[in-house]
């Protein structure tokens, strides 16, 4: 599940649940729509409700940044610990995450 | 000298459960709680339901591709490895087993990064993630018979079972 911010400048999306291949498709297409309408300068993940993690959320990432990066905007991870930011740092994406 | 160590099975369980994305969560809690009976940390904990969830996201994904469903069969073990002059440790064994496509080249599949599936937002790291987060991983598969990953890892119990 998502919940969505939109300032249109910023978009910020609280990810809540597993982050896992089973339900990737639902979070990536909720997180689509918001990017078709608009075109945020900088989209935050906000970590702070996942509970689990896998490799699939860095597949998730890396396609949400590729769309960004089709029109210059910039995504910036938050709030991630345990194994949800150790995941990150091992795909070498620690550069994304906000301090 | 490198002494010998005996194994004992102590507990084990199968679960059987086709392919299908919903049972990824369902293995990976399952496998956790039997681990669970190892008193192991929350770091621990995490590590086996982050190998489980990837190597059997593996056998949905890529063994049984498409809208293919077949079975997959999961082993997980606690053991007590005995060596000379020591407590015994306790290791969690898992074997997670599909009878789907095969790996032509396991060395190559085992590489960061390298996936098949690139246009499904695979990253390649499933592999990656078993190889870091547990203390050994043996890859089998055989084209058109199917793969077999045996994971375990040593757990820091507080006593023994
Ligand atoms: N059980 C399996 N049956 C057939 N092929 C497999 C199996 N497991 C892995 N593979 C092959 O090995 C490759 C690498 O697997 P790995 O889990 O590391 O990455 P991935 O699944 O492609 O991406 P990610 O796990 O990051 O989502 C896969 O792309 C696939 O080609
Ligand atoms: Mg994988």
């Amino acid at each position: 599940m998502v919940e969505i911010k939109n300032t249109g400048e910023h978009v910020t999306a609280d990810i809540k649940g597993d982050i896992d291949h089973h339900n990737a498709a639902n979070i990536r297409s909720e997180i689509d729509a918001v990017l078709e309408n608009s075109t945020p300068r900088v989209l935050i993940l906000d970590f702070a409700g996942v509970k689990f993690m896998d490799s699939s959320g860095i597949g998730l990432i890396l396609g949400r940044k590729r769309v960004l990066d089709g029109f210059g905007g910039k995504l910036f991870i938050k709030n991630a610990v345990g194994h949800a930011e150790k995941i990150i740092k091992m795909a070498g994406l620690s550069g994304l995450i906000l301090k | 000298m490198k002494s010998k160590t005996k194994s004992i099975i102590k507990n084990q369980f199968r679960l059987v459960i086709p392919s299908r994305s919903q049972n990824e969560a369902f293995a990976r809690v399952a496998v956790s709680a039997f681990a669970s009976q190892l008193d192991p940390t929350i770091e621990e904990i995490n590590d086996i339901k982050a190998a489980v969830s990837e190597a059997v996201t593996n056998c949905v994904v890529h063994a049984y591709p498409g809208d293919t469903v077949g079975q997959i069969e999961i082993i997980a073990r606690i053991m007590s490895d005995y060596r000379a002059d020591n407590l015994p440790d306790n290791v969690f064994y898992i074997r997670i087993r599909d009878k789907g496509c095969g790996i032509a080249d396991i060395e190559q599949a085992k590489t960061p990064l390298f996936t098949t599936c690139a246009e499904g937002e695979r990253a390649g790291l499933g592999f990656a993630v078993m190889e870091s987060f547990m203390d050994k991983l043996k890859v089998s598969s055989k084209i058109g018979g199917g793969t077999t990953i045996i994971m375990s890892k040593r757990l820091v119990t507080k006593q023994s079972v």
